[in-house]
């Protein structure tokens, strides 16, 4: 056994763990976090995505012994105080999703990419998922839900507050679609 | 899918590693970035008993450039993401970096190595084929001391390298590329898929002419091969698409590609002509993709 200790969603845990446990079954049979499921089991489809020290990592495909001493975030580590982000709003009003299984993991990739990519182009969110699996979806939901998601943080982060529609300082069009109800949730 | 039962080791300095590594004979296994180790466990591929963890050891990390041969060090655990998006290798080896971004997928690169995937030596992984037509070298260090390795002489077989079981590839010398074109051109089923054929080329240009070609091929045979006909064939030759797709026939010539689920030998074959002679005409700026 192998003592280790790591933050989780916030949360310091300390435990004993045999070498070869793997981070998601540290996650979801230890400590009880299932929000995020396991997928494929192969490292391919991506469910299992959560973020070790910043960078999206497959869980399945890390040993929880590689994590000690690091800081991880979930797919339940990301509302706070029950508000949602702006991914996960956009995900459920862009419909972004049918059975669900695949969304923590998209949601914790689309997370990595607009960290690196604020303001990504269909093409390069379609790049950036190509380690998460969809098979109800078609993708076409989803990449507009990052879409929706990237406008809305930089609505969020924008110094002055400009009015819907107005497009961006550079004078390109917004790359959101318009959407009904989009503002309607907060 | 639960890996066997192994004991685990993470020393903090290099000699530590491989005095654990050492002692624990042919049963101990090196764990870099383990984005392909920790599937082989879970399929119970390999049964190690030991894996001696490198993810703690800093100075097997980063870039540098080698000041008295201007080649870039790059630490044998530095991350693909790390590789990426490195200045240096972005400057003076952007074959490298424009590789390593067709390697599996963000999540992935994020804890795959470049010193992983090369001891790997998977016939279908990219940057083996990279490094060759880079004319790297690889520095391992074991209990007899340090070594450096070309990489023609690195590769040995199918998952097999020269590494000795008790020696850790510590970091790899890329040459400067600079003034190069570069173009990696990878063939596979699926967005993250692994290559069913690759080419890494890179062509230094005079006026409208070739040069030198240097031309790598991914899953060509067990370890990855110098397209030599070609490269023979393109120096001094026009730089114009029919010169090129005409050396580009040569691509196959000395190869022994697999026949697997993704492709027979010919179609392998065929593979390596036609992205050969995409991947010249991109790396020489004469032709589209």
């Amino acid at each position: 056994m192998t003592h280790i200790s790591m933050t989780v969603d916030g949360t310091r845990y300390e435990d004993e763990v045999e070498p070869r446990l793997l981070l998601i079954h540290y996650l979801r049979d230890h400590l009880g976090l299932t929000g995020t499921p396991v997928g494929c089991d192969t490292s391919n489809c991506g469910a299992c995505t959560v973020e070790l020290d910043g960078d999206s990592v497959k869980s399945c495909n890390v040993l929880a012994v590689q994590a000690d001493g690091g800081e991880v975030t979930t797919v339940q580590g990301l509302a706070s105080d029950g508000a949602w982000t702006p991914l996960q709003t956009a995900f459920h009003e862009q419909h972004a999703l049918q059975c669900g299984y695949c969304t923590p993991g998209m949601i914790m990739a689309a997370r990595d990419l607009l960290g690196e990519n604020p303001d990504p182009t269909p093409e390069e969110i379609r790049h950036g998922l190509e380690g998460n699996l969809c098979r109800c979806t078609g993708y076409q939901n989803i990449v507009r839900a990052v879409l929706a998601a990237a406008a809305e943080e930089r609505r969020r982060r924008a110094p002055a507050p400009r009015p819907a529609g107005a497009g961006r300082p550079d004078g390109r069009p917004e790359g959101a679609p318009a959407t009904a109800g989009q503002e309607a949730r907060t | 899918m639960i890996p066997a039962a192994f004991d685990y080791a993470r020393p903090d300095t290099l000699d530590e590693a491989v005095r654990t590594l050492h002692d624990g004979g042919e049963d101990a296994k090196v764990l870099a970035g383990g984005q392909s180790l920790i599937p082989i466990l879970r399929l119970r591929l390999a049964f190690p008993e030991l894996l001696v963890d490198l993810g703690r050891i800093p100075e097997l990390r980063g870039v540098r450039e080698d000041p008295a041969t201007g080649s870039l060090v790059i630490g044998a655990m530095t991350t693909h993401h790390d590789v990426i998006h490195d200045p240096l290798v972005r400057r003076h080896a952007g074959l490298l970096a424009a590789a390593t971004e067709t390697v599996a997928d963000p999540a992935v690169r994020h804890r795959g190595t470049l010193g992983g995937s090369l001891s790997h030596a998977d016939p279908a992984g990219d940057l083996p084929a990279v490094l060759l037509a880079l004319d790297g070298e690889m520095v391992a260090v074991g209990p007899r001391g340090r070594r450096t390795l070309p990489a023609r002489e690195f590769f040995l077989d199918y998952l097999r390298t020269a590494l000795a079981e008790d020696e850790v590839l510590v970091e790899i010398r890329v040459p400067r590329t600079d003034g190069w074109g570069f173009h990696y051109e990878k063939f596979s089923r699926v967005a993250q898929g692994w290559a069913v054929v690759g080419v890494a080329a890179l062509v230094r240009r005079d006026d409208g002419r070739v040069a030198e070609a240097r031309i790598g091929l991914t899953n060509m045979g067990t370890t990855p091969l110098r397209a030599s006909a070609t490269e023979a064939a393109l120096a001094g030759a026009g730089a114009g698409p029919d010169a090129v797709a005409h050396a580009a026939e040569a691509a196959a010539e000395g190869t022994r590609p697999a026949s697997d689920l993704s492709a027979t030998p010919a179609y392998r074959a065929h593979l390596a002509r036609v992205l050969t002679r995409r991947a010249v005409l991109a790396a020489a700026g004469t032709g589209r993709r």
